[in-house]
């Protein structure tokens, strides 16, 4: 069997590519990384990968608002390649900044006839930008792939455009996959446990098919045992919450 | 032109709005009932209107929380209007986004973009409140204007045409001399009559931009002469401070894990004989001053270029701040003219630190907040960037004759040239000077880009040496990297932000993130475009000669022909006078209270002591997935963690740990011993966590007054003394430092001077991070000890400052006791004795227990009776808030008991109290009574309550 490809979508202001790298290297992929400009010129190609993830960073300095440039950059320029990727099975996950890119180039909740973008991530209540751990419930009936058999995560958040606002009548037809709850797993925990005000909690979502998956918060982060806040003071995790989610994105791949 | 303003909708967050609301009513105006600030973006061009409905729908405008219209508006009934643009010439990223937006929907035909902000006021606010506003928080004049009549979207080009400038200087008198050299050179009369001198034997007249060169690498901020002078200090000459003191420990204790002192950008050591680690800390005090975002930002931008242009690159994986401060409740009334209230320079540093650091994907991670009223005209910004390298690349470059100067990055503008003024593009052509160039906004997306094309070259080995351009501009970088061969630059070459500047300009001009390169004429292709590739330029600007001459031409003109040896060598050595006379400050005779729990929370609550979660949260510190122990830690992740841990490799166990140490409260009274604190506090620091002395380097940063006033480097020189003193018996190497000196605060009747502020910082390596030990209580039940010995020192301390005394007794250091004791401890807790430790400092047993207390959500009951003293003392709130040096609490499981002492044995240490289940902390005294009594909660309350924004 192949190794399975992952190909990390930079942008200038991509940032969290090194942590995304070790996050899916740890689950046995291969991982490459380009610029959405090499792949327009054509040095690279999407459908060379199984996957494509886009990382956290500031694209474009989130002039403007947090991944608006680059997203248009994908939607313009990438977007026949994108839907390709897609309808090939292939999967696309999007954190942070990249799940922003995902909302904003309507390829989550890529609900079909809801207009361009119906869907925005934009300004935390708390009107600042916010580095904390957060607990997140799994939907158990979400069709997404990357959280299958997880219950609970305990992961980092780092953003200052984290809340989730939809346009009218959109909210009931999002695929949740992931809400911010209190440490029992309850929603409507409220701030900081929900980090930025996000509406029914929401801290990522998919789309139909589950292959395309977009969150705010960090499992690139949670990888290693020491990376959590309280290792030093709890009970010894032999891994990171967030290894899961690459773990079941590279064996689902395999498939393909 | 196009003008679209854009706003957020209603009913969605709006924290431009709603923080400058806050501010108002911070202010004291409680007139404004609402306020709305918008985006005004103005586009110059053409544009068919279906263009500009595609540009404000899909580019500048979110579909679902904002809204826009084009055209100017005016304002609503009842509302004020403040607009606010960046002055001319003001770099401002976004514009560059937005271009680049515009030309991925296919519209080619914007050539120019500027943005301003729109605020609208409503409230019944008087006009006095309304410029009240607009002059405290709206506008900054040194880089925004008030926008009162329509203004031009790009500058008009400007043309320069060549007139050599040469300065008739043999003639000159020494009044003469003096005159030239004011305000624009700021050299001294031996300095300048050297200058002269050199000309007058070459025969003919120096051009401008020779004197600019020579004045850069001759000023203290580049070569520090004050520290390489020769002082005469309370009668005795001490030739060159820097290499009889701090440089000195480093030469006499010649560890082989020192890989690069002194020499490069950063200080280098060994991390684990594949990897070398630097580690280097700087200021941005003055531009911080007058405009606290751009200041800080580019601060911070700069320190990240120190590793990146060190060896040959280091890639940043973390930042440390540190930040001194008027206090945030400064009365407005008592603010001298034309100096920003502390708590927008807070706000402002916080942010331009918090905006360049997220953005460049450093995690902040460390770092520390001090206030003292002297701070309020002349705060400190120091910024630090720990970088991470292949061992093999460790060393500094060497460039042949013949390889090409090639500078990537930014292009280069008037940026930071002093006091050049240029017209701005107004409509109606009235000119506006600017006097502000000494500070730019920073772009911390371009050099992003920088550091992974840089990271990409660097690997496929493309150039032969790599420095920064910072302060003193290409000037200052490529004469530094051409000193040993020569060099030929074709100023013309240099890609300039907009047309008009002068050869001179180009050479001295700091514009930010910008990178020099040394590059062999056959990589210069491929390397030029790995940089294209990440949409970075990189310039071939000049060559490498074998000529030790810096020759500069500008349109086939040669404009400067300087000799190496001069430039580098032909400084005279400077000489200054340096007493000092230990003050006395009256000594304390409040009586003790019986109860010291309101003492205590008032310590807690101390602007320096209080928590610093609100900065930290906005400081991203998990980026790199590096993180061991983070700044914040504890029950509820919010207890103040002593140093910083991280594991830079993915296959490595080993970490780095990164610790400060400052006290400037001490200097006070004795700045040798505020120097010793310094050293001990970082050390302890790194200690309490895991770590070990044995290999742990160390920083200098001394920011002071005027070097010139015999008493402020009088000062100095005891502090750099107690530097070789302490970290020598310590074995603590320092590697790199810097100093800053002038920071003192001109009000029109008497100059402030800022406290001697000396910044140590530490950074260590451990062998494991498994090791690592948190400051939070972990389980009722457990034993607490005390490790050191207590003294009567409460000179400078928090306890007296509440009761408003400094006093005399300062916390001294006996290194050779304070070795041995570390390295026993380090023991303790790398056999996993300890469940917490938790170093001494500000406030004592009293602060550090409260501490550990409430970061573990556990009781405590501690007993002063037991505290081992170093003299008699007879007072509880002595023992409990003596500040005095190498002290820590140690909690220890009941079964490590025996281990753990008989480790320790031959230091002082004694067992002073137990974990407790529930809330209760509860300190009983030397007679048994109950000295403080408080719920954890409350005193968690009384901490974090002050910074609570």
């Amino acid at each position: 069997m192949s190794r399975v490809k992952v190909l990390m979508l930079r942008a200038p202001g991509t940032n969290r590519d090194g942590d995304t790298q070790i996050a899916f290297e740890t689950a046995g992929a291969v991982v490459d990384s380009a610029l959405v400009s090499e792949l327009f010129r054509g040095e690279k190609k999407l459908l060379d990968y199984h996957i494509a993830v886009i990382p956290g960073g500031f694209t474009y300095g989130d002039d403007i608002s947090a991944g608006k440039i680059m997203a248009n950059e994908i939607r313009l320029r990438l977007g026949e390649d994108v839907q390709k990727f897609v309808d090939d099975g292939r999967l696309i996950l999007g954190i942070c900044n990249g799940f922003q890119v995902l909302v904003k180039t309507g390829i989550l909740p890529g609900i079909r006839g809801a207009g361009q973008q119906p869907v925005t991530l934009t300004n935390n209540d708390s009107g600042r930008f916010e580095c904390r751990w957060v607990y997140l419930r799994v939907n158990p009936k979400s069709p997404c792939v990357f959280t299958r058999g997880i219950d609970m995560m305990y992961v980092p958040v780092a953003h200052g455009e984290g809340k989730l606002v939809a346009a009218p009548g959109v909210l009931e037809k999002l695929n949740v996959v992931v809400q911010y709850t209190d440490e029992k797993g309850n929603t409507g925990a409220g701030y900081p446990c929900n980090p930025n005000g996000s509406v029914n909690d929401i801290a990522g979502i998919c789309d139909d098919s589950g292959r395309i998956f977009g969150l705010m918060p960090h499992p690139e982060d949670f990888i290693r045992a020491t990376q959590h806040p309280r290792w030093t003071r709890e009970r010894r995790r032999r891994t990171g919450d967030g290894l899961a989610v690459f773990v079941n994105a590279v064996k689902w791949a395999r498939g393909i | 032109m196009y003008r679209v303003e854009v706003w957020v909708k209603e009913g969605f967050p709006d924290p431009r709005s709603e923080g400058l609301l806050r501010d108002i009513v911070d202010l004291g105006i409680r007139t404004v009932t609402r306020v709305r600030v918008s985006t005004i973006y103005l586009l110059e061009g053409k544009l068919t209107d279906a263009e500009l409905t595609r540009i404000c729908r899909e580019l500048l405008t979110d579909p679902i929380v904002e809204d826009y219209v084009t055209g100017e508006t005016p304002a609503p009934a009842g509302a004020r209007l403040v607009e606010v643009a960046y002055n001319p010439g003001v770099m401002d990223p976004v514009e560059d986004s937005v271009k680049k937006g515009i030309r991925d929907l296919g519209i080619a035909t914007i050539g120019a973009v500027r943005t301003a902000k729109k605020y609208l006021l409503w409230g019944n606010l008087s006009d006095d409140e309304l410029a009240s506003i607009s002059d405290k928080l709206l506008v900054n004049a040194v880089v925004q204007h008030v926008v009162a009549r329509r203004e031009a979207v790009s500058l008009p080009p400007a043309h320069y045409n060549f007139r050599l400038q040469t300065v008739d200087i043999a003639a000159m008198d020494d009044e003469a001399l003096m005159e030239l050299s004011r305000g624009r050179f700021w050299l001294n009369l031996q300095e300048m009559r050297a200058i002269q001198h050199y000309f007058r034997t070459l025969g003919r007249k120096p051009t401008d931009v020779e004197l600019e060169t020579l004045a850069q690498t001759w000023s203290e901020h580049c070569i520090h002469k004050t520290f390489k002078g020769r002082i005469t200090f309370n009668g005795r000459v001490i030739d060159n401070l820097l290499r009889s003191t701090v440089m000195k420990v480093t030469d006499e204790l010649a560890k082989p894990w020192c890989l690069s002192v002194f020499r490069d950008n950063a200080g280098v050591i060994d991390f684990d004989g594949r990897y070398a680690v630097c580690f280097k800390v700087e200021t941005h005090n003055h531009p911080s001053a007058v405009e606290p975002y751009g200041g800080a930002a580019t601060g911070i931008g700069g320190v990240i270029r120190d590793p990146l242009g060190t060896g040959l690159g280091a890639k940043p994986i973390m930042n440390t701040d540190v930040f001194c401060f008027g206090p945030p409740d400064y009365p407005y009334e008592k603010l001298p003219k034309g100096v920003l209230h502390p708590r927008r320079i807070f706000k402002g540093v916080r942010a331009g630190v918090a905006d360049y650091g997220n953005r460049m994907g450093i995690p902040t991670a460390n770092g520390a907040v001090l206030f003292d009223e002297r701070y309020v005209g002349n705060p400190l910004v120091y910024c630090g960037t720990v970088g991470i390298m292949p061992v093999g690349m460790s060393q500094r470059g060497k460039q042949k004759p013949g390889d090409l100067v090639v500078v990537v990055g930014g292009r280069t503008g008037r940026d930071g040239i002093h006091g050049v003024t240029f017209a701005s593009g107004e409509l109606d052509k009235e000119s506006e000077t600017l006097a502000s160039s000494s500070v730019q906004i920073g772009n911390p997306i371009m050099e992003k880009k920088v550091l992974d094309a840089i990271m990409k070259a660097r690997d496929l080995g493309l150039y032969s040496r790599i420095t920064d351009c910072g302060g003193g501009g290409l000037s200052s970088a490529v004469g530094e990297m051409a000193e040993e061969t020569g060099v030929r630059v074709y100023l013309e070459k240099v890609p300039l932000k907009y047309s008009g500047l002068s050869y001179s300009e180009i050479w001295i001009s700091e514009s930010q993130e910008r990178m020099v390169l040394a590059v062999s004429p056959e990589n210069v292709e491929r390397l030029i475009e790995i940089f294209r590739n990440e949409d970075v330029e990189a310039t071939v600007i000049g060559e490498f000669t074998d000529t030790r001459r810096l020759e500069l031409f500008y349109e086939g003109n040669l404009v400067a022909d300087l000799d190496m040896q001069f430039l580098h060598k032909g400084l005279p050595q400077i000489e200054r006078r340096a007493v000092w006379e230990p003050r006395q400050y009256p000594e304390p005779d409040f009586p003790p209270l019986a109860d010291l729990t309101g003492d205590l929370k008032k310590i807690l609550g101390s602007w320096n002591v209080c928590s610093k979660e609100w900065v930290i949260r906005q400081y991203d510190h998990e980026v790199q997935g590096a993180s061991v122990l983070k700044p914040l830690v504890g029950v509820d992740n919010d207890g103040p963690g002593d140093a910083t841990i991280i594991k830079p490799l993915a296959d490595s166990n080993r970490g780095i740990i990164v610790a400060n140490g400052i006290n400037p409260k001490y200097g006070d009274i004795d700045p040798y011993w505020m120097a010793a604190s310094a050293i001990d506090e970082a050390l302890r620091q790194v200690i309490a966590v895991g770590g070990t002395l044995e290999r742990l380097a160390l920083l200098d940063n001394f920011c002071w007054g005027n070097p010139e006033k015999p008493d402020r480097l009088g000062a100095l020189v005891r502090a750099a003394q107690a530097c070789y003193d302490i970290a020598k018996v310590y074995g603590t190497p320092f590697i790199s430092g810097k100093d800053s000196l002038y920071n003192e605060f001109e009000t029109g009747t008497e100059s402030i001077c800022i406290p001697h502020t000396l910044l140590i910082s530490a950074i260590a390596v451990m062998e494991d991070v498994n090791r690592a030990v948190s400051m939070d209580l972990k389980r009722a039940g457990n034993l607490i000890y005390i490790v050191g010995t207590t003294y009567n020192e409460l000179g400078g301390s928090h306890y007296y400052a509440i009761h408003g005394y400094t006093g005399n007794r300062v916390p001294k250091v006996d290194p050779h006791r304070g070795r041995q004791l570390m390295e026993k401890l380090a023991t303790a807790l790398n056999r996993g004795l300890a469940a917490s430790c938790h170093d001494l400092s500000e406030g004592g047993i009293g602060v550090a227990a409260a501490e550990m207390a409430f970061a573990g959500g556990l009781g405590m009951k501690l007993y002063l009776g037991n505290v081992p003293l170093g003299e008699p003392m007879e007072r509880d709130d002595f023992i409990l808030f003596s500040e005095s040096n190498t002290r820590f609490l140690v909690e220890v499981p009941p079964r490590k008991k025996k281990e753990f002492e008989s480790v320790l044995a031959g230091v002082d240490f004694a067992p002073v109290g137990r974990v407790s289940r529930g809330p209760r902390f509860e300190i009983y005294g030397i007679r048994g009574n109950l000295v403080v009594s408080a719920d954890i909660g409350e005193l968690k309350e009384a901490w974090q309550r002050p910074l609570r924004w």
